[in-house]
């Protein structure tokens, strides 16, 4: 006779499957996803891909899913740009000129997992699925501009379900697409899945801001067609423990990525920025910069650049500049490279400092106070990122949201 | 305007002292010259005025209109109205100039208990002051001194000097990097601010700037002390004869 030995479970675990149990009749696939975590449990820090951030201890109780009252939909907030088209994901949306939506039935594939550093399953799209997932699926068509910024909201519902995107943009076509992660009420696990086509140009912004007591887990799968340039930012200004992931593959020669990240820290927070970089095709370049302030917490970069072979010509770069601004704040970067070609430009630098007493002094010298002298010197260390995007509607928006939390917590 | 008595220094991390019982008073009005061969602490001296805090003064005093202001931070001396253009203007990515200059302005408005420029009166004081010193408004969009050549730096100085309003003026090299048209142009914007109630401690190697902004005192320093003060003769002599007589007759 055998028994099976289950592990113990954390606060956390128990927590999350009471969460997700407790929706009554749940469908096959759902069920699956909670087996699963039943049985496997969260990953803790022996899993390489989640060493720095050990779901398992850290996600505590704080599995709330949905508020206890269902607050309301998009006049929760404004858009972040002006004139955006606002999907609630999961919801019949309207559409809009060159760009249809439509409530999906698909669910993220879990079973595999995206970072081959994880488990044999992915935790993020296994989370999002136990808990019950609404998709959206979006078709931007081939060769069109959406007239607008598409953005888009995983409004709070009572059943606590979570986002799952589909988005395919169709050869040449140009859009701007938001993910706005905002308070939820306790835990957000969300998942994109995004097609870029060939010669397509996509802006993807995510703009986390949750409260100082919400989790969110938030996937970013990526492939990037043949001459497709894809700008990826991302702003995490809030959440107790936030962890970010970032995938992108290219499938044709000369797609251009670039990825620019700003995570705004404070004391009580965990945020956890994980990319791969996979470069499977011949010519094709990615640049990705983070830029972290650190006035407290942990934050985490793990930044992976995979070339497969035959994938020549690659180049391949990752920056991570944190600036220290308190003794009680800690920023670990770990650049990984995994190279199959031997004609290839791949390279990683990770920077750590505090602010430029010559550059201090120069504003100070002008008659700026010593705290506004820092705040304009810590607004520029991050804004030197924001400042590359092309749309100067975005700049100006995303600007808005970091001064708004450098106002807050000075 | 600026008495310093007996000023001892030294570069707070090494202890090396610079300064060693410098003596110099520079009257309301006074355009005051400082020349001195290489290492004897012209920069330093002009740093110590501003309130780097990478210097330590062991002994003596900088008084301002009567006041000690070495207790204050660079931003209090600023606001009270001294103002250092640096020999290198530092660059600074991701503070636009626009709002630098504002910022500084309006800061340095608000410590003076006077009410802050509105946009408008901000813009037309810059394009007039940028007119004067031949500034492109474009240069202006950019991150601060970002891509300036080093003219273009040594004129965003002197803009900032015109905007500012400061009563006393220290300058640190500013003809260094400067070819004759810009130096010119640098000379003319720092003559339009001479009045009965600025004064100006120009810090020089070379006469040739003295040419274009006369001074009415020229003081030698030496191994961080004045060894001999002048009218705009010495500076001529100077510069025929180099430093070597002057270091000698006061050895």
């Amino acid at each position: 006779m055998s028994v099976v030995q289950l592990k113990p479970q954390s606060p956390g675990e128990t927590s999350l499957i009471a969460r997700a149990e407790g929706a009554g009749e749940l469908s096959k696939p759902r069920r699956e996803a909670l087996d699963t975590l039943r049985r496997d449990g969260l990953p803790n820090r022996r899993v390489e891909a989640w060493h720095y951030t050990d779901l398992k201890q850290l996600l505590g109780t704080r599995t709330e899913v949905a508020p206890s009252h269902v607050v309301g939909g998009s006049d929760l907030l404004a858009p972040l740009l002006p004139n955006s088209h606002v999907i609630e994901i999961g919801t019949d949306a309207q559409p809009t000129m060159g760009v249809s939506v439509l409530r999906g039935e698909r669910l993220p594939d879990w079973q595999e997992p995206v970072n081959h550093l994880d488990r044999d399953v992915d935790t993020i799209r296994m989370v999002n699925v136990a808990l019950g997932t609404v998709t959206s699926e979006i078709v931007v068509a081939a060769g069109d501009t959406a007239e607008a910024p598409i953005e888009l909201r995983a409004t709070p519902e009572a059943g606590g379900r979570q986002p799952y995107v589909v988005c395919s943009v169709g050869a040449g076509a140009e859009v701007t697409i938001v993910e706005r992660v905002s308070r939820t009420g306790g835990l957000s696990a969300s998942v994109a899945d995004l097609t870029v086509g060939d010669e397509a140009k996509v802006l993807w912004i995510v703009d986390q801001e949750k409260a100082d007591d919400e989790t969110h887990l938030g996937q970013l799968n990526i492939t990037v067609g043949r001459g497709a340039q894809l700008t990826v930012v991302f702003l995490n200004a809030g959440g107790a423990l936030v962890r970010q992931e970032i995938h992108t593959r290219t499938a044709g020669e000369d797609a251009e990525i670039r990825i620019r990240g700003v995570n705004l820290l404070k004391a009580g927070q965990h945020v956890d920025v994980t990319t791969t970089l996979h470069h499977t095709v011949e010519n094709t370049r990615a640049t990705e910069i983070l830029r972290n302030v650190v006035t407290g917490g942990r934050g985490v970069f793990q930044g992976m650049i995979k070339v497969a072979p035959g994938a020549q010509k690659t180049d391949a770069r990752l920056a991570c500049n944190s600036l220290l601004l308190s003794d009680d704040g800690e920023f670990s970067a770990k650049p990984e490279l995994e190279i199959f070609a031997d004609d290839v430009q791949c390279g990683h630098g990770a920077t750590a400092g505090e602010i430029n007493a010559d550059h201090l002094f120069y504003l100070m010298s002008r008659g700026i106070p010593a705290a506004e002298a820092r705040a304009l010197l810590i607004k520029a260390f991050v804004a030197e990122v924001v400042e590359e995007i092309e749309d100067a509607a975005v700049v100006e928006a995303l600007e808005a949201r970091i001064d708004r939390w450098l106002e807050a917590n000075r | 305007m600026l008495e310093i008595k007996n000023l001892h220094a030294r570069v707070a991390d090494t202890e090396t002292e610079i300064l060693r019982g410098l003596d110099l008073t520079v009257q309301d009005g006074e355009v005051a010259a400082i020349m001195g061969p290489n290492g004897s602490g012209k920069s330093t001296l002009s740093y110590i005025i501003a309130g780097r805090e990478d210097y330590e003064v062991t002994d003596g005093d900088i008084l301002y209109n009567g006041q000690s202001i070495l207790e204050m931070d660079p931003a209090e001396r600023a606001a009270l109205g001294v103002f250092l253009a640096f020999q290198y203007p530092l660059e600074i990515p991701g503070v636009a100039t626009m709002t630098f200059l504002k910022s500084a302005l309006n800061a340095q408005r608000k410590a003076r208990g006077e009410a802050e420029l509105t946009t408008p009166d901000f813009m037309r004081r810059v394009k007039g002051s940028a007119a004067e010193l031949k500034i492109d408004m474009d240069m202006l969009k950019r991150p601060l001194n970002v891509g300036f050549s080093g003219g273009e730096k040594k004129r965003a100085e002197i803009l900032q000097m015109a905007l500012l309003e400061p009563k006393l003026c220290v300058m640190d090299e500013t003809d260094s990097g400067l070819d004759i048209d810009a130096l010119k142009i640098v000379a003319d914007g720092v003559n339009a601010l001479r009045g009965p109630d600025r004064s100006f401690l120009v810090i020089t190697h070379y006469q040739r700037l003295l040419d274009y902004i006369v001074p009415d005192t020229v003081h030698v320093l030496y191994k961080g002390r004045i060894i001999k003060s002048g009218d705009k003769s010495l500076a001529l002599t100077l510069e025929n004869e180099g430093y070597a007589q002057v270091i000698g007759e006061a050895a």
